[in-house]
């Protein structure tokens, strides 16, 4: 299912307006769980949220394409090869994956925008783990 | 030691996982990508993708391994058997990260590895290795092969794979024979020298399963005899060896122990030996630095949990038993059922399972990661699963895993099943000691 504007702004005024403390929507692909305070929901991922899937219709994964440290910048204190809003090209280094002081970097593989960094810096990332969610254009 | 990781798949994954269970260590399944729904990787207590399918780009790469256990906060790594088990790199890049290697050291690996260094240290330590030697001119391949005996095999020393190897069955056949080992052998390798070796028409495959705790103290749990095989892939194992004198069966376990401790040897290890079916002599062969595919025969016989020793001895515990204590009660046999074709010469059958029952019965254990649903998948070996019967003696031992085959059920895929049975029904087998040409002779 596609979420037009307007019923976004229909949830929106739906939990705005109302005393719930807590929505859920589901219908045919589509899930939404709102906690009003409350801490995030963990639910464990769909099949389409699997690692190398797509989340979101639209936007295109960026995988891991071997397990290693992810790092989003060249070295500690410059600025990271990519942002949300960043314009990338399929040769575009977006970030650098170690693998035992080997650093191998990462191209994007696709043109467009990055709409999500989905792994945390400096952390380990597996093999087929999403790194960046790209909007293509 | 508090975290393993296990960068392996398949029953011994599975194995390994348990092992860790009741040693009350936690445990991390390093697989590849199609292995991530894998039976291992649901046990486990957590599981990490190191690559794509094929092993190269996964299990065979000793830096992923090494990430991964760093990153999955595991203070261990446990091989398993086949991909990185033996790798002197992988237990070097262990050790150099504080992680502790489930195995020996990567300086005792490296040098097991090495057949020739390896026949050396055996020769210098007093065991028997097959007679032979280079020969640079035809007057010296002849005084050679009649000081070993004749029949002779000349082989390539450059070479593998069977090219270059001739049977010389006399004196008369050498000279010919001679030019000929020479010519393939410069057109196969570029290297015409040619080995002469003490040929063994009458071949057995007879294993000493050995433990050495962390002291370096050395004991063995019996042999196992492997001579079922067939393209030098073992089928049918068993303990004790059929048909071995005493004798022969004390100083075969005397040399494996001899020379586990002579190289300094740690943790669990098996010592091979071909032994001549016809005079009961032995020669070592090689060291395998790892669990084996067929150690729970072993465990059967000895009632000794094996991947718990080398976890305890990896810890640094020395054996926590002496030879005194080994036990070895009745008759284990194993057999391996693979997804195999056997209508299109034993090609391996991927492919997902409709059906797999094996049955319960007292005295069976089965060692798998099957069940209906798992996927066998193309990029590995085709082991599903291990079959051990233990009973009191022999007969019954092999009774009880005909029954256990005849009651097992695999839809999906094809297996050797049938001829797992024919192997077990043959008279030669049941009679006693087969040699290794003996299946591929009996199957033609």
């Amino acid at each position: 299912m596609m979420l037009s504007d307007d019923d976004v702004r229909e949830i929106l005024r739906i939990i705005d307006t109302t005393p719930l403390r807590e929505l859920r929507i589901e219908t045919n692909g589509f899930k939404l769980h709102v906690l009003r305070g409350g801490q995030p929901a963990t639910e464990p991922p769909t099949a389409s949220e699997r690692p190398g899937g797509r989340a979101e219709i639209g936007l295109v994964t960026i995988p891991a394409p071997m397990l290693g440290t992810f790092f989003r910048q060249e070295a500690p204190g410059e600025p990271p090869f990519v942002e949300v809003g960043s314009r990338v090209e399929p040769d575009t280094t977006v970030c650098i994956i170690e693998v035992m002081k080997m650093m191998n970097s990462v191209a994007a593989g696709v043109s467009g925008v990055v709409a999500e960094v989905c792994a945390t810096n400096a952390e380990m990332v597996e093999y087929g783990a999403p790194l960046f969610r790209v909007e293509p254009a | 030691m508090r975290r393993v990781l296990i960068p392996n798949r398949g029953e011994i994954a599975v194995r390994i996982v348990r092992a860790c269970r009741d040693a009350g260590l936690e445990c991390v399944i390093a697989c590849s990508d199609v292995d991530r729904d894998g039976a291992a990787a649901q046990l486990a207590d957590a599981s990490v993708c190191i690559g794509p399918a094929p092993a190269a780009a996964s299990y065979l790469r000793d830096d992923a391994v090494v990430q991964a256990a760093l990153g999955t906060g595991c203070d261990a790594i446990h091989p398993g058997y086949g991909f990185l088990a033996e790798s002197p790199r992988l237990a070097r890049r262990a050790e150099e990260h504080g992680l502790t290697f489930v195995g020996p050291p990567s300086a005792v690996i490296e040098l097991a590895g090495d057949k020739l260094r390896a026949r050396e240290q055996a020769a210098a330590a007093g065991l028997p290795v097959l007679p032979g030697r280079m020969v640079a001119s035809a007057v010296a391949a002849v005084a050679t092969a009649e000081e070993i005996g004749y029949p002779v095999l000349l082989k390539a020393a450059g070479g593998g794979g069977g090219r270059g190897i001739k049977l010389v069955r006399d004196g008369a056949e050498l000279a010919p024979l001679l030019g000929l080992a020479r010519s393939e052998a410069r057109a196969a390798f570029g290297d015409e020298r040619v080995y002469v070796e003490r040929f063994i028409a009458a071949a057995r495959h007879v294993e000493v399963q050995i433990a050495a705790g962390a002291d370096g103290e050395v004991v063995h749990l019996g042999e196992r005899d492997c001579s079922v095989q067939r393209r030098y892939q073992k089928l049918v194992e068993e303990s004790p060896a059929p048909e071995l004198s005493d004798a022969a069966r004390a100083a075969i376990h005397r040399a494996a122990v001899e020379f586990a401790e002579a190289i300094g040897y740690r943790n669990l290890g098996t010592v091979e030996f071909v032994v001549d079916a016809d005079t009961e002599e032995f020669f070592f062969l090689e060291m395998n630095c790892r669990i084996q595919v067929e150690h729970p025969v072993t465990e059967v016989l000895t009632g000794r949990d094996l991947v718990g020793l080398q976890l305890r001895v990896a810890g640094g515990a020395p054996l926590d038993f002496d030879q005194d204590d080994v036990r070895f009660d009745g008759h284990a046999i194993e057999c391996r059922l693979c997804a195999e074709d056997p209508a299109r010469g034993f090609q391996p059958s991927p492919g997902t399972l409709r059906r797999f029952s094996v049955p319960e019965l007292p005295g069976l254990r089965v060692d798998t990661h099957c069940a209906a649903g798992v996927t066998i998948p193309p990029y590995y070996d085709s082991l599903m699963a291990k079959l051990i019967a233990g009973a009191p003696t022999r007969d019954r031992s092999l009774e009880l895993l005909l029954e256990a085959l005849e009651e097992t059920e695999v839809e999906g895929v094809e297996t050797n099943r049938a001829l797992l049975s024919s192997v077990l029904q043959r008279p030669e087998f049941q009679a006693g000691a087969v040699t290794t040409d003996w299946l591929e002779r009996a199957i033609a």
